[in-house]
């Protein structure tokens, strides 16, 4: 359950971002990659639970679920998901090109 | 009267959620480094092996004065005592009710290490195949203790975990006599689905199987990244 840590982490970076603006936060977006190793379900769990007093008390969370890709590293080619991760052509192991990603993208705020 | 408006904006944020551990990950890196530490983060289940695998390394390696190691566990400071009765220098790390271990737990604990004359550091993280996976540490590679009773298919139930791993160390190889169910080659089939570059050394702490292989990646592993250290120098 460690959404509730990532959660505690997402709070202070919009924390960060909205600076010393005084401000309402309205909205949060998310990236999660399939591969991040973060369940959707109970990051928005954990935000509902998490944002009571704090100032996304009044946000609304979207997320915003990347699929995993995988590429090779030397043609830049596509390496199917499900299959070996090594490239048909290069015979090169695959690296991830999207899919681990836990970024804050954006926040909506309201600046009296 | 004079209302005040109020303006809604769009802020563009793009910053990693776990920036704050990433850059304590990176202090915690720089700082074996430059003691020209390898340090490793050992993930896997509970009970599959961790500590049996670094009480027999320190049992092969010859000089475990060179060997240290962070235990992570919900309660009791057990695994730690055990590796300390194996040779190596260790501490644990109760992590309460956390179910992985972060870069600031591994921070503060190295304060209270002496480092010197230590090349190998390994993290032995809270037993789970899911959360440690997320949180970097500072280690320089990623191995998975996955044990032959876990099922053919855990790569493949547990990706995130098995795409980050260096090297998995499959464990308990000396009851595979007694496991007539359980196919080694499904499990290469499964990791090379999930993992890139896919690495196994199985492995018996027990039976000595697989040790010389384990020590020999640890010292190629370790020089490369020496040799790679001094080029940035």
């Amino acid at each position: 359950m460690h959404e509730y840590s990532i959660i505690q982490s997402l709070v202070e970076s919009v924390a960060a971002a909205v600076a010393n603006r005084e401000a309402t936060v309205h909205r949060v977006d998310v990236a999660i990659g399939e591969l991040a190793g973060v369940d959707c379900g109970l990051l928005a769990t954990a935000f509902e639970v998490f944002r009571d007093g704090t100032l996304c008390e009044h946000a609304a969370l979207t997320i915003d679920r990347i699929p995993a890709r995988w590429e090779c590293p030397r043609c830049g080619g596509d390496v199917a998901c499900g299959g070996f991760l090594r490239c048909t052509l290069c015979d090169a192991p695959a690296r991830l090109a999207a899919g681990d990603e836990i970024v804050l993208q954006r926040i909506e705020l309201e600046v009296a | 009267m004079c209302q005040k408006d109020s303006e809604v904006n769009v802020v563009d944020v793009q910053t990693r959620i776990l920036a704050r551990n990433d850059n304590t990950a990176a202090h915690n890196r720089e700082h074996f480094l430059e003691r020209d530490i390898f340090a490793l983060n050992v993930m896997g289940s509970p009970g599959s092996g961790k500590t049996a695998v670094l009480e027999a390394t320190a049992r092969a390696f010859g000089d475990s004065r060179k060997l240290a190691a962070l235990a992570g566990d919900l309660a009791t400071d057990n695994d730690a005592a055990r590796l300390r009765r194996a040779g190596l220098r260790a501490r644990a790390i109760e992590t309460g009710q956390a179910c992985h271990l972060d870069a600031e737990m591994v921070h503060h604990e190295l304060h209270h290490f002496d480092l010197a004359g230590v090349d190998y550091f390994f993290i032995e993280n809270v037993g789970n195949l899911v959360c440690p996976a997320v949180y970097d540490l500072g280690q320089s590679a990623n191995v998975v203790v996955l044990s032959v009773t876990e099922g053919e298919d855990k790569p493949l139930k547990y990706p995130t975990m098995f795409a980050r791993a260096d090297l998995v160390l499959l464990t308990k190889t000396d009851l595979l006599p007694h496991l007539p169910l359980v196919n080694v080659p499904a499990i290469l089939d499964a990791l090379a689905r999930v993992m890139p570059d896919p690495r196994l050394i199985p492995i018996s702490p027990l039976g000595g199987e697989g040790i010389i292989d384990w020590l020999d990646w640890l010292r190629m592993r370790r020089n490369a990244m020496l040799t790679t250290s001094e080029v940035f120098a």
